[in-house]
């Protein structure tokens, strides 16, 4: 009994060791900062300094190539450009909203206006998170009709079963959410309407 | 659990936390199907830098990119032919396809696919 605690002792005495001196390894003086402080193994836990790296320290482009340090750094890019919480933390739909930015609508023509969609639609969820409200003209601001139907979603109502398992695999509203449009951690952006308790919510809506 | 296997544990953990994070931008996508295999760099794609300039529907609408990771396997050729980026980068719309390293600037050995997604490098997918 006593050799297996002795045992054990030894063990979590060389685990901490491992865990106080690894960092030590691994850092220099310039970044011993925040060693101990975050988690780095979730993107999102990130320290605001890690943030849109530029690319020739962004991990998968390569600083040995003359062309990479030609490339713009998101931050220079970003910096006018409203904060988010996630992606790539500038708020998108805002930069364009707020004119900001001033992506074309057309490949040749700068002054080709959007066609925006205005109807929201409303989708009640099971269990105890807020109904979803799904915001055509946010989309339609980017995105063509044909982009999404018929072959993500079929535009015909309640044909359409969406669940946040398909989401994060890829499906349904995951083809862009989770890879280019504001990832699945940023809940309450789609889940955003308060239940009235009545089950009575409309399934469409009209602005 | 058995003092061996909390070892092994610990000493997991410990690689989870040293592990170097890649961060990559948000929604950069690397292709690699056809690069390397003709003696180029992998071609990183940067969203966000389009995306400031294009509408999405511009790429995945007007220049016939499918929206599903993988389903767009091009080809110098193309490009060349004015098809997919070429529809732009012709030295008309955007930079012509003479400055290779510019698109041709990702590391050695990078797998096709999006990067800098919201999955951790730990253990699980999201």
């Amino acid at each position: 009994m006593k050799l297996i605690s002795l045992k054990w002792k030894a063990v979590v005495g060389v685990t901490a060791m491992v865990f106080v001196t690894t960092p030590l390894f691994f850092s220099s003086a310039e970044d011993a900062k925040p060693v101990g402080g975050v988690n780095t193994f979730n993107r999102l836990m990130a320290p605001k300094s890690e943030r849109n790296q530029p690319p020739s320290n962004d991990g998968i482009h390569d600083p040995t190539n003359e062309g990479t340090s030609l490339l713009l750094p998101p931050k220079e890019a970003f910096k006018d450009m409203p904060p988010a919480q996630a992606g790539n933390f500038v708020d998108w739909v805002q930069s364009l909203q707020k004119g900001l930015i001033k992506p074309r609508y057309d490949r040749s023509n700068p002054n080709e206006e959007a066609v925006v969609f205005d109807l929201d639609i409303v989708r009640e969820v099971k269990g105890t998170m807020p109904d979803v409200v799904y915001p055509h003209d946010r989309h339609t601001q980017w995105l063509d009709c044909s982009n999404c139907h018929p072959d993500i979603f079929i535009p015909e109502k309640g044909k359409n079963q969406i669940s946040m398992a398909q989401i994060l695999m890829g499906q349904k509203c995951g083809v862009c959410h989770g890879k280019v449009a504001f990832p699945v951690s940023d809940c309450r952006k789609c889940h955003s309407k308060k239940k009235d308790g009545k089950g009575a919510a409309t399934d469409t809506k009209k602005k | 659990m058995t003092p061996l296997r909390l070892l092994y544990v610990a000493l997991l953990m410990v690689l989870v936390m040293v592990a170097v994070p890649v961060w990559a931008e948000y929604a950069d996508v690397v292709l690699n199907r056809n690069a390397e295999a003709n003696g180029m760099r992998p071609v990183i794609y940067p969203h966000w830098f389009h995306r400031i300039r294009f509408r999405c529907k511009v790429c995945h609408s007007e220049l016939g990119f499918e929206m599903r990771v993988g389903s767009n396997n091009i080809n110098m050729g193309e490009i060349l032919d004015g098809k997919y980026c070429g529809m732009c980068h012709n030295g008309d719309v955007a930079w012509s396809t003479e400055f290779c390293d510019r698109c041709h600037s990702g590391l050695p050995g990078l797998a096709t696919g999006i990067r800098g997604a919201s999955k951790s490098s730990g253990p699980g997918d999201y």
